[in-house]
């Protein structure tokens, strides 16, 4: 079986905290293999405990969704009524799409064990029998890997009837999506797995309460479930730990992108200095030049100037606390020789690419936005379309039904505000002065 | 519509393995269009009667999704990454590239029918960028000079 196409070995640095990763690079695809390796004890221990017991241990860990939004897994968990007259699911968001994040893929191709693992634990602890793992369709190698794992743990008794031989009923499902962004909202992910345009749903109500098939329904990010048996097998408070407080636990895979000497994914713990991450573990920005910006985590987060990101801490507080957010886990840095504006308008392009056009703000928002970008760009920008850029995303941003106009609004946001200077630059009809003679238009399509 | 015996199986199971029957249509339309090329009237017209919808409520739900189409492309698709974390370590080199040495542009099929080149969102693999994906397979760390290399490669794979 094909499975070597992320180049190994994997970048890694002495920092590095391996709570999901220690696997990597183990041939723990291979479920005998990932059973020597302590796979599925935690799901054996945690057929022994009571659901409660399960969903204190992960709320005391700390783990928050991994997917980008930070949402405590514990609490969302404990959102399930105990009593329900639809089934209940477990549904597990792998269409990883968020620009400058590519971890999930990562614990697909190397751990997809612990990804079951992850799920059945879910399942007993809110209740459910089936759960469902949707990777997006790009995935289609890895797709393979997992619905080989799911089959290799069927034929070993530990999904099917009767697992483990304990009297619990546990089915997995996977699913292929065929490429949108958008399906990675969650409710737009049930719309998507019940077979339909990926609109988001009207909130409330939550997925917890109604959600796929109607059904009260968790959804988590692949990376946020493979966390799940290492924090039964050693303990919540094993695991928050690592971070620096019980709100900002355990670790994250940590995606260098974009600018870095070495750029890969590397498990850093929360907290973990911006500074050290940029120039020790991302090996510092290469042909000498300077750090102009920081993206976080996903191109959807507002990014930092050079001062703020040598001063960060990855933790979800220390970017709350400035009305931010940590992300996805996708950083990228960008040089002192990169346009400001082009990065501005290839984020907006995206977002206008990717809008599903069910909300009036982010639809005509992103495409009004990405038209005054590429106007801009090109030396046609008028003084008065830098405030208008900023009004037109404070206005998207809140007004949607899901977070991609927010997604869109953010960047655009913080690249006007704090690099207004290289909007100033491009006007009066003066062509970018970052382009290189010959730099090609074609983003501009 | 006759199928391959493998995927017509994969459409029996996939059809009665989820609570609702509509689950099935996304996976349905991808694997048929793996194996058709594309999805025609006929592969469309099938599908809606597998799950019990209409024509139109299929098309609908097939403009949604980027990876499906609703016309043939070339064998190869070359799909090149361009979104930031790629533009920024040289994506659109890789892309000029490939439209000088195709001859066609974004979601243009070369005359002979081997290549289709497109500019593609995040397909995920932005810490070994730039990223280029052929069908499924993905191409990483890409630079004009190896991609120059890869087409080299897809187009005697023809010839084989």
């Amino acid at each position: 079986m094909k499975t070597i196409y992320t180049p190994t070995p994997l970048a890694s640095h002495p920092d590095e905290v391996r709570v999901i990763s220690k696997r990597f690079g183990q041939g723990a695809h291979e479920i005998e293999r990932y059973i020597q390796l302590d796979g599925y004890k935690a799901a054996r221990k945690a057929l022994e405990m009571k659901p409660e017991e399960i969903i204190n241990e992960v709320k005391a860990s700390g783990l928050r969704g991994r997917g980008g939004a930070g949402f405590a897994t514990g609490m969302k968990w404990s959102f399930i009524p105990k009593q329900s007259d639809s089934p209940k699911y477990i549904l597990i968001n792998g269409d990883e799409s968020e620009p400058a994040t590519c971890k999930d893929r990562l614990l697909v191709e190397y751990d997809p064990h612990a990804i079951i693992e992850g799920v059945i634990i879910a399942g007993l602890a809110v209740g459910a029998k089936t759960g469902f793992i949707y990777l997006r369709g790009e995935y289609r190698y890895l797709l393979e890997i997992m619905e080989r794992a799911v089959a290799d743990a069927y034929a070993k008794g530990f999904l099917g009837k009767n697992i483990f031989g304990s009297g619990h009923d546990f089915n997995i499902l996977t699913h292929t999506g065929a490429g949108a962004y958008e399906v990675g909202e969650e409710s737009a992910l049930m719309e998507s797995l019940e077979g339909k345009r990926g609109l988001p749903r009207l909130k409330p109500p939550f997925p917890a309460i109604k959600g796929l098939y109607g059904g009260p329904t968790v959804i988590n990010n692949v990376e946020t479930i493979a966390t799940v048996p290492p924090i039964i097998l050693n303990g919540g408070k094993w695991y928050a730990a690592f971070g620096p407080n019980e709100k900002n636990g355990g670790t994250r895979l940590t995606c260098l992108t974009g600018h870095f000497n070495k750029p890969g994914v590397y498990e850093l713990p929360l907290g973990y200095p911006a500074n050290k991450m940029i120039y020790e573990v991302g090996g510092g920005i290469p042909n000498g030049r300077q750090l102009k910006a920081l993206v976080p985590g996903g191109s959807s987060t507002f990014l930092l100037n050079r001062e703020e990101a040598e001063s960060a801490t990855m933790d979800y507080d220390w970017f709350a606390k400035r009305g931010e957010f940590l992300g996805s886990g996708g950083v990228v840095a960008i040089d002192d020789q990169t346009c400001m504006v082009k990065v501005a308008l290839r984020i907006m392009k995206f977002y206008q690419h990717e809008s599903c056009g069910w909300c009036i703000p982010c639809r005509e928002g992103t495409d009004w936005l990405k038209k005054t970008l590429i106007r801009f760009h090109a030396g046609a920008g008028a003084t008065k379309d830098i405030d208008q850029m900023l009004y037109l995303a404070n206005n998207m941003a809140g007004r949607t039904f899901c977070a991609l106009g927010d997604a869109a609004a953010f960047p655009t946001i913080s690249i006007v505000q704090k690099w207004r200077n290289e909007f100033e630059q491009h006007l009066g009809g003066r062509s970018c002065p970052f382009e290189k003679v010959g730099d090609r238009q074609a983003v501009l399509v | 519509m006759q199928y391959s015996p493998q995927l017509e199986q994969r459409f029996q199971k996939l059809v009665s393995q989820y609570p609702w029957k509509r689950s099935a249509l996304i996976p349905l339309l991808l694997y048929a269009q793996d194996e058709v090329g594309y999805l025609s009237d006929e592969v469309i017209a099938d599908i809606a009667k597998r799950v019990e919808l209409t024509e139109l409520e299929v098309r609908n739900v097939i403009s949604y999704y980027s990876l499906l189409r609703t016309r043939p492309a070339g064998k190869f698709v070359v799909q090149v990454c361009t979104n930031i974390s790629c533009m920024l370590r040289g994506a659109e080199e890789v892309f000029e590239h490939c439209e000088r040495r195709l001859g066609v542009g974004h979601k243009q099929v070369t005359k002979d029918g081997t290549f289709s080149l497109e500019e593609v969102e995040c397909i995920g693999a932005c810490s070994w960028a730039p990223a280029v994906q052929v069908n499924y397979d993905f191409h990483l760390n890409v630079t004009p000079e190896t991609m120059n290399k890869l087409l080299d490669d897809y187009q005697n794979k023809t010839r084989q």
